[in-house]
């Protein structure tokens, strides 16, 4: 056995010996699969979901391997693996995505299994991050340590990780099906864009439960997901889910993969009738066989403990000073550093957006670099957020320093989490096959348009997100500033689209106008926001700036030739 | 086709009737649903056993009422990869406490088979040729599930079952 316990109490759902069969179990039975493939047994049509609900998905290049990380939370050891595995199976780099899994994307369909055997070996797995089936559930990547948060929801997705893995009925779903969960009302998982979105809360006696918003989703069809109750206990999550997606299996669109997901089940049958039908189910199912014990919650939650903080001052004076006498270093704490609950700590956000870089590209090397650092500072836990950075979540203030000039040297401490060069981007068309533009590079662009960090703290929070297609991968539907690239006969154009926020209050971003080259692209968005910067009162953001002027400013900016 | 029991090749006593074909007095035969509800009186009346096939858009709630007459439920898969059976079956089960035969038809794949199984399907019609060892296998090959399930299982800590298929 390999296998070593993760130390200092990493908050990590703990395999035992049960959860190591069952992936074990898993990787023979994808290498039996992968045989009856290379034997001509398993035609390709037939293998696809299999590989599919494996992680492995073939893009244009080569086999790319999807990796769960449940909940975007990993120990230092399993990050070590993660490096290990690129370096080995790949090239020495891996990619974290917009639903907190890493994509390895120079993958051999045949070194597969032994990757997935690997893989087994530090309790990971691939397990249903691609297919019609439940995905890896994803939440608030400072779950258990922001001040703000109500209830752990960590908890409750790794209760859903584990309820939906190989579930039996809900393994040919008419497409996939993604749930986000956040435990406090200021939600940074996006849980409004997901099939089911949950809001775990506490009502007046201090019990637990959910709100639940059903029928969220990007792609080619954008909702906001409606409320479909507001307050489901916590002994019945496992039932009203199950109702849901049965709801979901037997009504759901078959006829059209475009119009297959939930969203659409949702919209088209109306939301009170939808209601109606997984009240039905959810008052039948409703009862002991998936009845979620509160011994079992308990149990799972006591994984999720706090680590051993130590008492300390409210504020660290050494880190104080150093904020002030460092205008680097100052810089970064104002982006990269979270309030946290334990007096004297903080979350950090490790920005993946160097200038001109690959949002959410990592090598072998750094990989290491912040294992090694997240178990000399954070109790030997990593989380990956779906705005493709990383997060050491309890970090004491006295080592922020020390912990920055580590960073920096691996080129890991770009001061810019939050701001507009922090730019969610799928990975488009140099990898992916559905796309039909190029992606990276304009994030590269427009990274480099904006790399003055002084410009950057200026402008304050901005998203920009941009897909290569209309799948929406990059979540351009919700960001100020959405940027959609389109084939125009043979060639790549990519449309702007205002004001999206993704947070509870959500909304979807209006096109602008037509669809630009890409040089002409970078240049309306850096238009745009220098028309923002002349128009915004203080403290305004873009949204509200874009909400009071309205868009035709903007417009007018961004077409104005040269 | 040959017919898949606990892993097993079994003979089959059932016959698939054409919507077309006369009715034969005695033996056991599947009719469509469609042919149920045109000829449901002169059905009833036989005394042989009687099996519905079900289309995968007609849900188990439409023969609800009358599942005492079936002595068999077939679920039409069109392709593999259309899982509504999944939850048809599913529900006979365990909604309406059918005890009969269900038995998978159509496209369906040796890798689907424990999900099948795990959702209350007792028989599979595979394809003329199928290597019935690989369906045995595939069985097999998960013992951990994390969720109830209608095959045999043994609890578990937390939400784990350890599952016994054949």
């Amino acid at each position: 056995m390999t296998y070593m316990q993760p130390r200092h109490n990493a908050g990590i759902y703990r395999y035992d010996e049960v959860d190591r069969q069952f992936v074990r179990e898993r990787v023979e039975q994808f290498r039996f699969q992968v045989e009856r493939r290379l034997k001509g047994e398993l035609s390709e049509d037939e293998f696809k979901p299999l590989r599919l609900m494996n992680g492995l998905y073939l893009q244009l290049h080569a086999y790319m391997l999807r990796i769960a990380i449940p909940y975007g939370t990993l120990t230092a050891h399993q990050m070590r693996g993660l490096s290990n595995i690129a370096r080995r199976y790949d090239k020495g780099y891996g990619h974290f995505s917009t639903r907190q899994n890493l994509q390895l994307h120079w993958i051999k369909l045949e070194d597969t299994p032994d990757i997935l055997g690997e893989l087994a070996e530090f309790d990971m797995h691939a397990i249903q991050t691609s297919g019609n089936c439940v995905r890896n559930v994803t939440t608030d990547q400072f779950a258990g340590a922001t001040p703000d948060e109500v209830v752990d929801p960590r908890v409750y997705a790794e209760v859903l990780r584990q309820w939906t893995a190989i579930h039996p009925e809900f393994s040919f779903l008419p497409r996939k099906f993604k749930i986000g969960i956040t435990g406090t009302t200021n939600d940074r998982a996006a849980v409004r864009i997901h099939d089911i979105g949950l809001v775990a809360k506490k009502n007046a006696e201090g019990r637990i439960g959910f709100e639940v918003y059903v029928g969220g989703g990007l792609g080619r069809t954008p909702f906001i997901a409606p409320k479909t109750r507001d307050w489901v206990d916590e002994e019945d999550l496992i039932a009203y889910i199950e109702a849901v997606l049965r709801v979901y299996n037997q009504a759901g669109r078959r006829d059209n993969a475009f119009k297959a997901r939930i969203k659409i089940l949702v919209h088209e049958t109306k939301l009170d009738k939808f209601i109606e039908l997984v009240e039905d189910e959810f008052a039948r199912v409703r009862g002991p066989k998936f009845r979620l014990e509160p011994e079992i919650v308990a149990s799972i939650r006591s994984h999720f403990a706090p680590p051993p903080f130590e008492e300390l001052p409210a504020v660290s004076e050494s880190y104080a000073r150093r904020r002030c006498e460092d205008p680097a270093f100052g810089a970064w704490t104002r982006t990269s550093v979270h309030p946290h609950k334990a007096p004297g700590y903080a979350s950090v956000t490790i920005s993946l957006k160097p200038t001109g870089g690959v949002p959410g590209d990592i090598s072998s090397a750094q990989m290491n670099v912040v294992a090694d650092l997240a178990e000399r500072y954070s109790f030997g836990e990593i989380r990956s957020t779906h705005e493709q950075n990383l997060v050491l979540a309890h970090v004491k203030q006295d080592d922020l320093f020390a912990l920055w000039q580590a960073l920096s040297a691996v080129g890991l401490a770009t001061a810019n989490v939050g701001l507009i060069g922090d730019i969610i981007a799928c990975p488009g068309l140099d990898y992916c096959s559905l796309a039909n533009a190029r992606s990276i590079p304009i994030a590269q662009a427009l990274s480099e348009r904006f790399a003055d960090s002084a410009r950057q703290s200026e402008i304050g929070d901005f998203k920009i997100k941009i897909s290569g297609c209309i799948n929406a991968c990059g979540h351009h539907h919700v960001g100020a500033v959405g940027i959609l690239g389109v084939d125009k006969k043979g060639e790549e154009f990519y449309q702007i689209t205002l004001g999206g926020n993704a947070e509870l209050d959500a909304s979807l971003g209006d096109i602008l106008g037509p669809a630009l080259k890409a040089d002409e692209a970078v240049d309306a968005v850096e238009r745009i926001v220098e028309l923002y910067l002349e128009r915004r009162q203080p403290g305004e953001r873009f949204l509200a700036t874009l909400a009071r002027i309205g868009q035709a400013p903007f417009k007018e900016t961004a077409y104005a030739a040269d | 086709m040959p017919l898949i029991e606990n892993g097993r090749a079994v003979a089959d006593p059932w016959v698939s009737l054409a919507d077309d074909a006369p009715l034969t007095p005695d033996s056991h035969v599947i009719v469509s649903f469609a042919r149920w509800q045109a000829e449901r009186e002169a059905l009833s009346v036989r005394n042989a056993p009687l099996g519905v096939r079900l289309p995968s858009n007609v849900s188990a709630d439409a023969i609800a009422p009358d599942l005492e007459r079936f002595a068999l439920v077939a679920v039409e898969f069109p392709k593999f990869r259309d899982g509504r059976g999944f939850s048809t079956a599913r529900a006979l089960r365990e909604r309406y406490g059918y005890t009969g035969e269900i038995r998978a038809v159509g496209h369906v794949i040796a890798d689907q088979y424990p999900l099948l199984v795990r959702c209350g399907v007792s028989t599979v019609e595979v394809p003329e040729g199928a290597n019935v060892e690989t369906w045995a296998r595939t069985l097999n090959t998960m013992t951990v599930a994390y969720q109830a399930g209608l095959s045999a299982e043994e609890p578990l800590s937390l939400l784990r079952r350890r599952v016994t298929a054949a």
